[in-house]
């Protein structure tokens, strides 16, 4: 059995205008370590499968295992890192990062603690800032503080719905090389959602792409075969990229058109 | 941060403003109500109550100052009984649906009773003037604090909620970590309406009550005709009415800006 498992998965809202199957029977499969990609049209149901996945809303059918246990609530052993950033405004941003590693090691004593929020923080490189409060920070410092408390929680999943959206290309293009040096220190398993096909390429083992809802499901897996690590130079010269965003592209306006 | 005074927005509008009313009450006092002291009449009347605020020659002859300090300490002992017992009701309305489901009629049916109505019921409980105005206090000034910290609790951003769900966070760290604090500029916002409503009833309570203070000076100066002095605290009562809820406005926005 996979590490991560998702079979069948459904989820409908219900408002008072009608009822919206948001997704339709998705099935996902994940090996520890691997670096998942899903990506689709904005509104297609992507942060519902986060939140599913998260544990913060429950599916309507199938099921959801991680690392053979179900998944039935939120948990740090599922870390996830928003859109919008979700700091909370009022703790600076080692106490941001300090939540989490306090609440994950209860046991450990108080030095030990600081010790690891220290290496966090200074992980994503916001250590001259790490007595600030969110709002003095850019979108792009406030991200790395997220992303540094989703580590932090030494998950063993980390879910990333599109974390890197909300940014500027240049700060995104700087992130997303962070995240991909960190990934390849750390070798988390990871579930990235985004929109961005190049994005996906340059992180992810593999990409699963994902209809337009109502009614989602998961295309057939493309696989990445960019040797690591990865630079973003050169990177679209090479056939294997090539290939893989095709393949994407492809499927994704098939998908559209399709409907 | 300099401090920009724009001379007619601020200034010259504000004074032309009061000098409407200055004039306005001018012409009542000498037109249709002779027994309304004057401003002139009623400032040099006052004048020693202003210009000497502490002075006491007995227990009902005093500066206005003093008055005034009576009547704030007064408050002070209401407000924070208000917060210290409205501000833990309005958590738990806010918190439990079950505590709200029984309750929140309570609350909804003791809001609009008057000061009035509460004050004889203090004075049969307690048989002493001063703990029952506290009490009335206390009990009419509370209600903006239960409803406001109810409401800011229930408006917390989800996304903060989540947080803490995601983190497992014990009960008491969800409480002090994310509930209090992210409800903090709305209970703000209940405490400087408390303070309005506690500084409201404060004249009843003491007029009422006899006791010393701005209410209590104006009732008596009323049963002894000297209307001038009625004016003096009606003034008086306005401008530290106007203060206290600027002092709580500039604590709110400190609170709100985190």
């Amino acid at each position: 059995m996979a590490y991560l498992e998702v079979r069948d998965l459904r989820k409908a809202y219900v408002t008072p205008r009608g009822r919206t199957a948001v997704l339709g029977g998705v099935d996902l499969a994940l090996d520890e370590g691997e670096f998942v990609a899903i990506v689709g049209y904005s509104g297609s149901g992507k942060t519902t499968l986060v939140s599913l996945i998260g544990g913060l809303l429950a599916p309507d059918a199938g099921e959801i295992r991680l690392d053979g246990a179900p998944v039935t609530e939120p948990g740090p052993e599922r870390g996830i890192v928003l859109q919008q950033y979700s700091l909370l405004p009022w703790l600076s941003v080692r106490d941001n990062v300090a939540l989490a590693v306090d609440a994950v090691n209860p046991g450990l004593p108080a030095a030990e603690r600081r010790r690891l929020t220290d290496e966090f923080i200074a992980l994503v490189n916001l250590t001259p800032a790490a007595w600030k409060r969110p709002r003095e920070l850019s979108g792009g410092m406030r991200q790395r503080v997220a992303v540094a408390r989703g580590l932090a929680m030494r998950p063993k999943l980390l879910l990333m719905d599109e974390p890197f959206s909300a940014l500027d290309a240049l700060t995104r293009a700087t992130l997303q090389d962070e995240l991909l040096k960190i990934w390849g220190e750390r070798r988390s398993t990871v579930i990235l959602i985004t929109n961005d096909v190049d994005e996906a390429i340059l992180l992810a083992d593999r990409i699963y792409p994902m209809t337009p809802g109502p009614d989602a499901v998961l295309g057939p897996a493309i696989e990445v075969a960019l040797s690591r690590p990865r630079q973003r130079r050169h990177m679209s010269l090479e056939p294997a990229y090539q290939k893989a965003r095709q393949a994407l592209v492809e499927f994704l306006r098939a998908s559209r058109t399709g409907r | 941060m300099g401090v920009k005074i724009r001379l007619t927005s601020q200034v010259i509008l504000p004074v032309a403003g009061a000098a409407c009313v200055l004039l306005a009450w001018a012409l009542v006092s000498t037109t249709v109500a002779p027994d309304l002291p004057s401003p002139l009449k009623t400032w040099q009347e006052s004048r020693r109550y202003i210009l000497e605020p502490f002075f006491k020659d007995g227990e009902m002859n005093q500066g206005i100052g003093r008055l005034a300090f009576y009547s704030l300490v007064r408050v002070a002992k209401g407000f924070v009984l208000a917060l210290a017992i409205g501000t833990p009701i309005g958590f738990l309305l806010g918190l439990s649906p079950r505590f709200h489901q029984s309750f929140d009629p309570i609350v909804q049916f003791m809001r609009p009773i008057s000061p009035l109505a509460w004050l004889p019921l203090g004075l049969v409980i307690f048989q002493k003037s001063e703990p029952a105005a506290v009490f009335t206090i206390a009990l009419c000034a509370m209600w903006p604090t239960v409803i406001n910290t109810a409401v800011g609790v229930r408006s917390i951003n989800q996304e903060y909620l989540n947080v803490g769900r995601v983190l497992k966070l014990s009960r008491v760290k969800m409480l002090t970590r994310i509930i209090v604090p992210a409800s903090l500029p709305y209970v703000f916002t209940g405490y400087r309406l408390s303070l309005g409503l506690a500084w409201l009833v404060i004249v009843a309570a003491e007029m009422l009550t006899g006791t010393p203070g701005v209410g209590g000076f104006l009732w008596q100066e009323y049963n002894s005709l000297v209307y001038s002095h009625i004016i003096l605290s009606v003034l008086t009562i306005g401008a530290i009415g106007f203060l206290l809820d600027r002092l709580m406005g500039l604590v709110e926005a400190r609170v709100r800006a985190h």
